[in-house]
């Protein structure tokens, strides 16, 4: 059919900036999602030492807040997804035995959009302010916040948020579609089923997000009065808003974290996963139920006794699903053969951790005590056990497992054990006395408190806490830095992989499999050691691989973007008109030039499976 | 420690649950955690009726979950030393589905403890609901919140004062909450859990609390992000008892504007009275100053002496970043006299 196929070989930063690999936009999701981690770290350091002592300085107010704002938007939407996203693209098409993602074209139009959103998002630090109004950025504190911040905020948010409804569609169509024969969903690995709930979810949340992203960019810049009280509009509405895309959010972010830690507890216990079906089953119901509570974070609001109580109710109905999880992996390590390497010392740290975070999320869904709970530092300290201690510890675990697939380098175990301990003692130092301070009467988002209020000795412990994280942090990036100097190719399968992602050689040939293949039950690569040759079973015979091109137009579609953000936020409409010109010239160039893609010839991937590299 | 009120609480607590075990882990609990922190800050040193039935709460679900806790501990550590790999053991071990058996039981327990705990949430959630709208025998407040000062309006004793309120002892107070601005969340931890101010008349709130048997000066908090100065929004309540609440009441009504001091009185109503009332007369934008010579906190924050005072008119944004006072152009011997009015300021 595609008689005109051609490929340029790009090569260097050309090849970054125009590859549509899902491998490549994986490390890119990942380096950028690494950098946006250590800036918001960074953040979060700073408040701890403006709290490392009451009525402290080092901070000013204003900048505390923009600190705390930057804080929790830079860690939920350009540390946390992103690395998220960075491990879907490097795994899922991998696990599931597809050569690419389903549209590897728009696969990179949400990378770039995620990157010039949060880029954008973060210029306000240079350009007369932060946001302020945290990252939750109620009305009418954000509408009527000085300054450009939360312009900033807005923008930069609802560009980065598309470039996320991208990716999870893309994931969505990927998983539904792309799946190597034999591959039925109940054979799929946890990861990808993680993956697929949370694109379902990212479907679903996101777009409530963007209309009320719409709604504030429209309040700020244009003067409109949805959330004006004096001119009939109601501040309630961006709360309801925020939190029916809020909620799911926490769980976009800690389904994947789910699925990392089951394929690593079942690798390192050599067992497969217990209860397969309830863990599936459990994914799903969790996603489900996230859409239904987005209340718990408004029993304060004013709601009444009904919808508290109702929201209270379908809160703790999510402990269930969530702890048969918990026990499907204690059950799971049951009789198994447990290795404590650095990733499965993350995933064992992450257990208990996250059970934590647990009972004290049900302690604030009774409406009741919450109404002492709400905004104190008992808030603080849960999600951060949920958020730290659950997504957090899950992706480092997966970095670790991962790290030789996505970069064909080991990371030093031992390293990785100092990094585990430093970051793990650390964390609960931080967070635990948190608990405390909020049942004692402080609140959250304080840049100060006034001594004389008992609440002096925890809130040095958590300072100290934090400073013990940060060091665990650096030890990861030594271990990194270290791995990259070295040159010792990691083999291709370390760890006694169960899974398809190590059923190829390192490094991943572009096209990923020479030939698909065929799938004999669920943890297709321990079938095939087990009961057969140790080699994955091709389902199709050696043939022609077709390819995408890579292409600059999703660079510049997301540079028209940023261009057209900075023109919202200054209210420069010749900027703001020309950016979104930009962007349609991208899509009209898109449509017309007709790119079939290229061609892997039988004779390549002939040579590659004789050479050993497929 | 334990004093009569909190054994009445373990004799409800009897009644409910019955299980001399839990019973003893809660009293155990309850030891444990009453009496940390601040006695005029802490949720978990309830003074009133409300804060203590909301610590019951507290107790019980963190008894269940202590209780979650303890299984999953016991059976992860177990796990965790008891299939560690042993070294040159390459055995491949039994690959196991699952267990209906068990699975059924980790979906069962919990809803059950989840049922137990749903029950008395369900209870006090709607008991906090009911009945909080202002009532014409009771006592009833309007709480407003300014960026970053509170505002306490006594609607039938027809009196408006502001980041001190007194309250008599062993009274319900039915609260309206509105804002003059922003959000803020109106949080009193000794006496009972917050509730938001929101602005608009279609979203006010209402809540009651109990003022409890003591007298005592309580710290009050605003719980939600309002602005640069959210952490200093502090107010106090002062529990006094019936007798020195009626005369409070009657003093405020009586008190006028006039002190010894007739100079800082001009330089008051010259710059000050636009915005702050003092009597019958004077602005609502500021704080009402009625009777300031008494209060506890200048701006809810310093102490209360004449040398802070006088900081804080000279330059009100380093004490409180962002409020809405203005820095006046007062000579030193004007701040000087508007201060000494100020502090003469006493209730009859």
């Amino acid at each position: 059919m595609s008689t005109h196929a051609s490929h340029k070989k790009r090569t260097g930063l050309m090849d970054w900036l125009t590859t549509v690999d899902h491998k490549k936009i994986g490390i890119l999701y990942l380096l950028s999602g690494g950098f946006f981690f250590l800036i918001g770290g960074l953040e979060a350091i700073l408040m701890r030492i403006q709290l490392i002592k009451p009525e402290n300085d080092f901070v000013s107010a204003e900048m505390f807040n923009q600190l705390l704002t930057m804080h929790g938007t830079t860690m939920i939407f350009l540390a946390a997804m992103p690395i998220i996203f960075a491990f879907m693209n490097a795994i899922v098409p991998l696990q599931i035995g597809a050569r690419d993602v389903a549209f590897p074209y728009v696969n990179a139009v949400g990378f770039w959009l995620f990157f010039f959103g949060g880029v954008l998002l973060n210029m306000s630090w240079f350009l007369g302010g932060a946001p302020d109004a945290g990252w939750t950025a109620y009305a009418p504190l954000s509408t009527v916040s000085a300054g450009h911040g939360v312009d900033f905020y807005v923008l930069g948010l609802q560009i980065a948020g598309a470039g996320t409804l991208a990716g999870g569609i893309n994931f969505l169509v990927t998983i539904i579609n792309m799946r190597a024969p034999g591959m039925t969903f109940m054979r799929m690995p946890l990861f990808t089923w993680a993956s697929f709930v949370t694109s379902g979810l990212i479907l679903f949340a996101f777009p409530a997000l963007t209309v009320g992203f719409f709604l504030l960019m429209f309040e700020r810049v244009f003067g409109a009065h949805f959330f004006n009280a004096d001119m009939g509009g109601n501040v309630l509405i961006w709360e309801h808003i925020f939190w029916i895309f809020g909620h799911p959010e926490v769980y976009i972010l800690i389904l994947p974290a789910f699925g990392i830690i089951s394929e690593i507890v079942s690798t390192f216990s050599k067992k497969r996963l217990f209860g397969y079906s309830a863990m599936v089953f459990a994914t799903v119901l969790i996603g489900f139920l996230g859409f239904m509570v987005w209340v718990h974070h408004m029993f304060t609001v004013g709601l009444g006794a009904v919808a508290n109580s109702i929201f209270a109710v379908a809160t703790m109905a999510i402990a269930i699903p969530t702890g048969v999880k918990i026990f499907n992996w204690i059950f799971t390590m049951w009789g198994g053969q447990i290795r404590f390497t650095a990733p499965m010392l993350f995933a064992v740290g992450f257990i208990p951790t996250f059970v934590m975070g647990g009972v004290t999320g049900v302690m604030l869904s009774v409406p009741a005590a919450d109404y002492q709970y709400h905004d104190s530092y008992f808030v603080v300290a849960h999600f951060h056990y949920v958020i730290v201690g659950g997504l957090v510890l899950g992706l480092f675990a997966g970095l670790y497992y991962w790290y030789p697939r996505m970069f064909n380098r080991v990371l030093n175990d031992t390293l990785g054990k100092w990094n585990f301990w430093l970051f793990f003692i650390g964390f609960h130092l931080t967070f635990f006395p948190q608990h405390w301070l909020g049942l004692m009467g402080m609140p959250r988002r304080v840049f100060t408190y006034m001594s004389g209020q008992q609440l002096d000795t925890s809130n040095f412990v958590s300072t100290i806490g934090a400073l013990l994280m940060g060091a665990g942090t650096i030890v990861l990036f030594i271990n990194i830095i270290i791995s990259a100097s070295k040159k010792n190719i990691a083999s291709a399968d370390p760890w006694d992989g169960r899974t398809l992602e190590w059923a190829m050689p390192v490094p991943t040939p572009e096209y990923n499999f020479a030939q698909t293949p065929l799938v004999r039950g669920l943890d297709a690569l321990y079938v095939e050691k087990t009961a057969g040759n140790g080699k994955m079973t091709p389902a199709e015979p050696v043939g022609e691989i077709h390819m995408p091109n890579g292409s600059i137009l999703p660079f510049i579609m997301s540079v028209g973007m940023f261009i057209s953000g900075f023109g919202f936020i200054y209210a420069n409409w010749y900027a703001a008109g020309g950016g979104l010109g930009i962007v349609l010239i991208t899509m009209f160039l898109r449509s017309v030039i007709d790119d079939h893609g290229y061609h892997i010839h039988k004779e390549e991937v002939e040579a590659d499976i004789k050479g050993g590299r497929a | 420690m334990i004093n009569n009120e909190k054994v009445g609480f373990y004799e409800v607590m009897r009644k409910w649950l019955q299980k001399g075990r839990l019973l003893s882990l809660i009293a155990m609990l309850a030891i444990l955690l009453t009496g940390c922190g601040d006695p005029t800050l802490s949720t978990l040193v309830p003074q009133g009726d409300v804060a203590d039935k909301q610590f019951q709460l507290m107790l019980i679900s963190i008894s269940i979950m202590i209780l979650v806790l303890v299984v999953v501990f016991v059976l992860y550590f177990f796990v965790l030393i008891k299939f560690r790999k042993k070294a040159g053991d390459d055995s491949m071990p039994e690959q196991v589905e699952g267990n209906h058996m068990l699975e059924i039981l980790w979906t069962a327990i919990p809803i059950l403890l989840l049922i137990i705990l749903a029950v008395p949430t369900v209870m006090r959630t709607f008991e906090f609901d009911a009945d909080a709208k202002p009532s014409k025998n009771e006592l009833s407040l309007k709480v407003t919140g300014h960026q970053y000062w509170w505002e306490f309006e006594y609607p039938k004793e027809e009196l408006i004062t502001s980041q001190e309120l007194v309250l008599p002892v062993d009274t319900k107070v039915h609260v309206e909450l509105t804002t003059a601005d922003v959000i803020h969340s109106f949080w009193i931890p000794s006496l009972a859990g917050k509730t938001d101010t929101n602005p608009g008349d279609g979203s006010k709130n209402y809540m009651w609390f109990d003022t409890g048997s003591k007298e005592a000066v309580y710290k009050g908090k605003c719980a939600e992000l309002c602005g640069a100065s959210h952490a200093l929004m502090d107010f106090k309540v002062k529990v006094v008892s019936k007798e020195e609440y009626k005369a409070w009441v009657s003093g405020f009504k009586k008190a006028s504007a006039s002190t010894g001091d007739a100079d800082g009185q001009k330089v008051f109503e010259k710059n000050c009275l636009s915005c702050h009332a003092v009597g019958e007369k004077g602005g609502n934008t500021g704080p009402n100053l009625t009777g300031f010579g008494e209060k506890e906190k200048i701006a809810g924050i310093m102490d209360h002496s004449k040398a802070n005072l006088k900081k804080w008119i000279k330059d009100p944004q380093e004490y409180k970043p962002g409020n809405e006072m203005p820095k006046l152009p007062l000579s030193d011997e004007e701040v000087d006299a508007v201060a000494d009015y100020l502090m003469e300021l006493k209730l009859q």
